[in-house]
């Protein structure tokens, strides 16, 4: 088992990309609760990082470090250091807002906002200042999100009146719309039937020829079908009874699956726990 | 489930267990369903009465010379004919006053309380404070508006009015507009600050247009209770034989009107306050099954 205060010493699977977001020793908490210690990972650009692990192991409480959505949480405190292109994003002259334009975020269950789907890709849109052609920027995203033929007909129409995978599309649609560099999937088809989760997972495929992928899914078989990296995470019992959840093992997606140096990653990996 | 599990269970349907209900039991449920009935009929029947008594009063003056009760004046005493188009004309006006006045402090102190304090001290205290203010006595509201506009204007007014009106409005359209902010999952809290969306973007874009039809509904029901107030305008908005000619003059208002005509002592005054309070009721009736569409458009 390694000990998770330290760094892993064997060398980073990430050391030769072009990395977009680092994470330095980010530790993670909810008042006097630890939720994450200690999280050394890269994030290299134009790839799919997913992050599995049991429940409550820390990888949405991660995730939501990235765009400071954390933030939103009184009692939540970060140490460490996140760097996004070597700033440092939580430095305190750094507009939280301006974050998550950079970085686009999809939730578990679709959120579209209550109004037409038009209105829905182009109110992110307007907000971050777009001045350009708005009706050919929603047609780009629609079709980025291969939501466009189901929605041509009816872009009145109000996003709640589509299916939940629809949504979910709509939701990426929404987030591409606004050009951020990484996008945030916190499992993203956890919600959502197998057809509409293989649609996604296709999308994905095709995003991150643009934009950075991190997401956090509970489905292995989704991890291995759509991620270059995966990190493992687990959850250990602390001193005093409490838990923490810590990085396991991070390493090309392959190596994950197929050949994982922890014994822990192994058994959670071949279904034998969590 | 296994074979021998389902024969029993179907030993136990065909083989005779207690199927039937005992007299007595009959009995007791036809009493408690009797009683039950009952006690619909008595809380009903005030409202009841009330319809019949307003019906069979006020309908045939508010038909006499149809339509002078909605555009002629109050008549002088032992005068024949003659309307309330001046008490008409001062409740919309009072009435419109308070709405102006509480519907923007109502709402952007929801806003405050749902959006922003997120239950901080000051919210809670706030949301305490709105509770205390839905049980203040009407009468109270009336003496507030006294204190602070009629006694600095220095005479009554339908701004006074309108001011008492606005106090008792007020925690009808905070609780609504919470409600309503409440109702909206706070998913698409999250999605907007996703978007990178800055809380006035997304309060004014999004969750505001949202919460519309609730605060729709706070406004029309606080509109019926004010519409019906006596107490706050006895003393704020007082009365006036006349068509109000600006908002700082003594204006009159249906309510005030009812009162003063029900204990005159002349029978055409009498029969005015009947109509007039019919045109309450059907206004309030009217501005309730109003704001329950509105409800009923709601998004969440």
């Amino acid at each position: 088992m390694t000990n998770p205060s330290t760094r892993p010493a064997a060398p980073q699977a990430t050391q030769s990309e072009d990395i977009v977001l680092r994470t330095e020793n980010v530790s993670v908490y909810y008042g006097a609760f630890e939720a994450v210690r200690n999280v050394y990972l890269d994030i290299p650009k134009n790839k799919v990082v997913a992050f599995i692990g049991p429940s409550g192991c820390g990888k949405s409480t991660l995730l939501r470090c990235y765009n400071r959505l954390n933030d939103l949480i009184p009692s939540a405190r970060v140490t460490g250091k996140i760097a996004y292109q070597n700033n440092d994003l939580y430095d305190p002259k750094v507009d939280p807002v301006e974050v998550r334009r950079r970085i686009g975020m999809v939730f578990q269950r679709p959120n579209p906002f209550p109004k037409s789907i038009y209105e829905n890709i182009a109110f992110g849109a307007r907000v971050n200042g777009y001045k350009g052609d708005m009706d050919e920027l929603v047609e780009r995203s629609l079709r980025s999100a291969a939501l466009w033929d189901e929605t041509k007909d009816k872009l009145k129409q109000s996003g709640l009146a589509l299916s939940g995978g629809q949504q979910q599309r709509l939701c990426i649609a929404r987030t591409i719309a606004i050009e951020p560099e990484v996008i945030l999937m916190d499992e993203p088809c956890s919600a959502l039937d197998p057809i509409s989760t293989l649609r996604v997972e296709d999308l994905m495929h095709e995003l991150k020829q643009r934009f950075t992928i991190i997401i956090v899914t509970h489905n292995m078989q989704q991890a291995s079908r759509v991620a270059d990296y995966t990190g493992f995470f687990n959850a250990e019992a602390a001193e005093g009874g409490s838990r923490f959840g810590y990085l396991v093992e991070y390493e090309k997606t392959e190596s994950v699956f197929n050949a994982p140096r922890e014994k822990s990653t192994q058994d959670y990996v071949s279904g034998r726990f969590g | 489930m296994t074979l021998n599990q389902s024969d029993k269970i179907q030993d136990i349907t065909s083989g005779g267990f207690d199927s039937e209900v005992t007299a007595a039991r009959k009995n007791f449920g036809k009493l408690m369903t009797g009683l039950v009935v009952a006690c619909v009929g008595i809380a009903i029947l005030p409202l009841g009465s009330i319809l019949f008594m307003l019906l069979k009063n006020g309908l045939s003056r508010l038909f006499l010379n149809f339509p002078s009760v909605f555009t002629e004046l109050p008549p002088p005493p032992l005068v024949e004919g003659g309307g309330f188009s001046n008490a008409i004309m001062g409740t919309i006006i009072t009435c419109t006053i308070g709405a102006l006045l509480s519907v923007p402090f109502g709402v952007l102190t929801a806003i405050y309380t749902v959006e922003f304090g997120r239950g901080n001290k000051l919210s809670q205290f706030v949301r305490f404070c709105t509770n205390v203010l839905s049980g203040v006595p009407s009468i109270i509201a009336g003496l507030f508006a006294y204190g602070i506009v009629v006694l600095t204007m220095g005479n009554f007014s339908a701004i006074a009015g309108g001011v008492a009106l606005s106090v008792l409005m007020m925690p009808i359209i905070i609780r609504t507009a919470e409600e309503g902010l409440k109702s909206i999952p706070s998913e698409v809290r999250q999605g907007l600050v996703g978007i990178g969306a800055t809380n006035f973007q997304g309060v004014t874009s999004v969750i505001l247009p949202a919460t519309l039809p609730f605060i729709a509904t706070g406004v029309t029901l606080a509109l019926a209770r004010a519409a019906g107030e006596t107490a706050p305008l006895l003393f704020t908005a007082l009365f006036s034989q006349f068509q109000a000619r600006s908002l700082s003059e003594p204006i009159a208002t249906l309510s005030v009107l009812i009162y003063n005509f029900a204990i005159a002592p002349y029978a055409n005054q009498n029969s005015l306050a009947w109509a007039a309070a019919l045109i309450i009721v059907v206004l309030i009736m009217f501005v309730s099954i109003l704001a329950r569409t509105l409800t009923a458009r709601k998004i969440y």
